[in-house]
């Protein structure tokens, strides 16, 4: 059996029920100080992308502000999740039971773990919200800084700017939808938003949805 | 040459009344605007650039009328100056050396950039901010600075790379057509001031009409493939060129051939937008209806008892 699915400060604690830590505190800062960068800037960015959403601007203190923001949490966004890619990369790369899963994502979504095979600490849909992530945020970060007039206006022309502001707004759409697919994820199967709170999952979790993870832990350990 | 008078009345200062108001948009950017009450006549600038001796009176009339100096600028070795439009230059010469093909004459070619006023505004329509560019229904389009983002949308939504971005305050500037002296009856300032009448104002039938007359006597003295300037890809615009080559727009400084809204500026700002919201509700309502169907995927004490087992029960 392969390791790289276990990162630190994974542990299993027996008991009653068995506890498992899946995110070390610095996981979970990091993971929050993302989180709330994602959701400023769909805010601000939907604010400047619909004028049905306008309104939004007010919560940055008006458009100007928006305008002005919007780009520096940006940044912020793509050095904390840089972090995050270099906590998780590894326990994302595609696995051979990935396919198998995707494949049956039938039963994925109607809970019948019992059809699905036994995963890692990631299953094959969360490490597509991964790599999703990842190559949305690289693809937001330049095509943003392409329309980032204040700074960089004079390093690109106009056409070019045409066409990143139109790669900008794809790309903003689909990574709101994989946060969408990653928050509902979270909230549907019980017992995962622990995780990155308190950060630690039940026994029960890890051997329901990711039984190979949790074997692997309980070995490391035994050995 | 059409019978209308080159010489604008000097305005009354003693109650001058603004006819011209938010009664009279007939779009707003990032918002509605009802139909207007009254249709006011379209009014259009004629530039014949066949009568231009650049002498950037115009450029000094902007800056004199709209209150604003621009830097002291640098000599390049060139007539332009400054060299581009700026958030305080409204207006410029542009000044091109061309060698006629066929007479193998240098022709000196002056046009005077600035904004064109299309009927099909793509800084309007590229523009997130509610009001802050309005056209009126005499086919001015206007910049409203106090609703202002400086996001420069306008910018990419312009085919003529008109719209400047200040740095002093962030927000976009071009010409007004002069707006605050047509709403008094007045001439833009630069029509004003050109002393060999190459800028004239008017109704805009009017000045198609005097363009005739112009485009005539030139064709009567060789240019032939003298014409107006008054693109379709936008609608037609507000400002006019006579030109003396108009099969050949591109030699007046890169003036476009044929204008319009890009069809990427088409793209964001329509099935991008509506696509986009479209999906994003779409993945937001499978979440719900999924959680109604199927019910939250909870943790079973089969399963825990399972993890207990293999974990070894240890505490």
């Amino acid at each position: 059996m392969t390791a790289y699915d276990v990162e630190k400060g994974d542990s299993v604690h027996p008991g009653k029920p068995v506890t498992v830590d899946r995110y070390t505190g610095g996981a979970r800062i990091n993971h929050w100080i993302t989180a709330t960068s994602l959701v400023l800037l769909a805010i601000s960015g939907l604010a400047l992308f619909h004028p049905s959403m306008y309104f939004l601007t007010g919560l940055f203190g008006g458009g100007q502000a928006t305008r002005a923001i919007h780009p520096w949490i940006g940044v912020i966004l793509f050095f904390s999740f840089f972090g995050l890619f270099f906590r998780f990369w590894r326990a994302n790369l595609w696995a051979a039971e990935d396919g198998t899963w995707m494949a049956r994502l039938a039963d994925v979504l109607t809970a019948r773990e019992e059809r699905l095979p036994e995963v890692g600490k990631y299953n094959a849909g969360q490490k597509v919200v991964f790599w999703g992530m990842s190559i949305l945020i690289v693809v937001l970060i330049s095509s943003g800084l392409v329309i980032w007039d204040q700074y960089f206006y004079p390093l690109t022309s106009i056409e070019q700017k045409r066409v990143a502001v139109v790669i900008h707004a794809a790309a903003a759409v689909t990574i709101i939808c994989v946060w969408i697919v990653h928050v509902y994820a979270a909230i549907w199967v019980r017992g995962t938003i622990g995780a990155m709170t308190k950060g630690r999952v039940t026994g029960g979790w890890a051997w329901r949805h990711h039984r190979r993870w949790l074997k692997e832990l309980v070995s490391g350990k035994k050995a | 040459m059409a019978g209308f008078n080159f010489e604008l009345p000097n305005p009354n200062t003693r109650d001058p009344k603004s006819d011209l108001g938010p009664g009279d948009y007939v779009r707003r950017s990032a918002s509605s605007v009802p139909a207007p009450s009254r249709q006011l006549t379209p009014v259009a600038k004629l530039i014949d650039v066949s009568k231009c001796i650049g002498c950037k009176a115009c450029q000094a009339a902007c800056l004199e009328w709209n209150d604003m100096r621009d830097r002291v600028a640098i000599n390049r070795g060139v007539y332009d100056n400054p060299q581009d439009l700026t958030p305080q230059m409204f207006t410029l010469m542009r000044f091109t050396e061309w060698v006629n093909p066929e007479t193998q004459n240098l022709e000196w070619l002056i046009r005077k950039d600035g904004c064109m006023h299309c009927e099909d505004p793509g800084c309007l329509k590229a523009c997130p901010a509610p009001g802050a560019i309005v056209q009126y229904s005499n086919g001015i389009v206007d910049f409203v600075h106090e609703n202002c983002i400086g996001c420069g949308y306008c910018v990419k939504g312009c085919p003529f790379n008109i719209p400047r971005i200040s740095k002093v305050d962030n927000k976009a500037y071009k010409c007004t057509l002069c707006s605050d002296r047509v709403a008094v009856g007045q001439g833009p300032a630069c029509a004003k001031a050109c002393p060999t009448h190459a800028i004239v104002f008017g109704t805009k039938e009017e000045m198609k009409k005097h363009a005739e007359g112009r485009i005539k006597d030139l064709q009567s003295r060789g240019y032939k493939n003298a014409g107006l300037y008054d693109p379709p890809g936008v609608g037609g615009t507000h400002v006019m060129y006579v030109l003396h080559h108009a099969d050949q727009p591109q030699i007046y400084a890169g003036l476009p051939g044929n204008p319009k809204i890009s069809p990427l500026v088409d793209l964001w700002k329509g099935a991008t937008k509506y696509v986009g919201l479209a999906v994003i509700g779409l993945f937001a309502a499978i979440g719900v209806v999924h959680h109604i169907v199927e019910g939250p995927n909870r943790v079973s004490d089969e399963d825990e008892a399972n993890a207990e087992r293999l974990a070894g029960g240890r505490r």
